[in-house]
């Protein structure tokens, strides 16, 4: 069984209304070494055994449906998890 | 004619849209839920706003894998006149029969009220009825109308006079080029996120949105004349 971690955020090309409003915000509360927010989404998928290419199927649920590759990218980490 | 309103769980205009084209419009008009899986009977398919299954992920993200997607697609390859308004709209970008994307609105806000519109081209199916360049009055409803595309699209959508409505004035919501529906590039399938179903009757402020029907239905009229 594995334990898949995406993350979704907007592309670096287009402009996030989201990021823009909290780094203002983060400003007016003096911390303005901020220099850039990207606010995105994080999802975790627990996926069971499979013959199938793990890397593969992931790519394709991003691709399908977690993110629109038209305003978001999306990585994601793999980590095994030990059932006894 | 026969129109199709589609109604995913969440649709809230639905009803809107049904009235529209039955007691405005005058034709006939059916509610067709989501899971149907055959929309041959029907000559214009309408997908209505609200917040499909209640936006999670991403407006339209999931209602574009109903089974009656499938069907929305077979009736715009078949040319078959499709409106999608708001929800609607998002719905058809997600599914990829039109181009782009929306964002939040620039203002984070979710902004319900008339905007002035101006008519980019009239010479479609959906804007026959209008004036070039005519500023008409919808409502917008929306908190995720910032549309969005890249620049060879936008170059494309330019060229091809796919841009039918932009906001007159003010940009409501940063939409890039100030843009308010667009239109496939076989020109029957039109995105759009002001409501035309809510400006079909003075009483309700506006009936601007009229025309949009009514262009669709003369269209069809003139296309399905019967040669005996």
């Amino acid at each position: 069984m594995h334990k898949v971690k995406v993350y979704i955020t907007l592309r670096e090309s287009v402009l996030d209304p989201q990021g823009a409003a909290v780094q203002q915000s983060l400003h007016s509360l003096t911390y303005n070494e901020v220099s850039d927010v990207r606010v995105g989404k994080y999802i975790e998928l627990t996926i069971e055994d499979t013959d199938r290419d793990l890397d593969q199927l992931v790519k394709e649920m991003c691709e399908k449906l977690l993110a629109n590759t038209v305003i978001e990218s999306y990585r994601y980490d793999v980590e095994e998890v030990i059932t006894r | 004619m026969k129109f199709a309103v589609i109604v995913f769980p969440g649709s809230n205009c639905d009803v809107d849209m049904y009235h529209a084209i039955k007691d405005a419009l005058g034709e006939e008009v059916e509610y067709v839920w989501h899971s149907t899986e055959n929309l041959d009977q029907y000559d214009g398919i309408l997908l209505p706003g609200g917040f499909s299954y209640g936006d999670y992920l991403r407006s339209g993200a999931i209602a574009r894998f109903s089974n009656v997607m499938a069907e929305v697609v077979k009736a715009a390859q078949a040319g078959k006149p499709v409106l999608g308004v708001c929800n609607g709209f998002q719905i058809l970008l997600e599914a990829g029969l039109l181009p782009g994307a929306m964002r939040r609105n620039e203002g984070l806000k979710f902004i319900c009220r008339n905007v002035g519109l101006k008519v980019e081209n009239n010479q479609s199916m959906f804007t026959s009825g209008y004036e070039l360049h005519e500023t008409v009055t919808i409502p917008v409803a929306h908190g995720e109308g910032n549309y969005y595309c890249d620049a060879e699209t936008l170059a494309e959508l330019k060229r091809d006079n796919r841009i039918l409505f932009t906001y007159d004035g003010e940009n409501p919501n940063g939409s890039l080029e100030q843009i308010a529906g667009i239109t496939n590039e076989q020109g029957n399938v039109l995105g759009m996120m002001p409501h035309p179903e809510r400006a079909v009757d003075s009483l309700l402020g506006s009936k601007d949105g009229l025309k949009i029907f009514q262009s669709i239905v003369k269209n069809w009229r003139e296309s399905h004349v019967i040669t005996a």
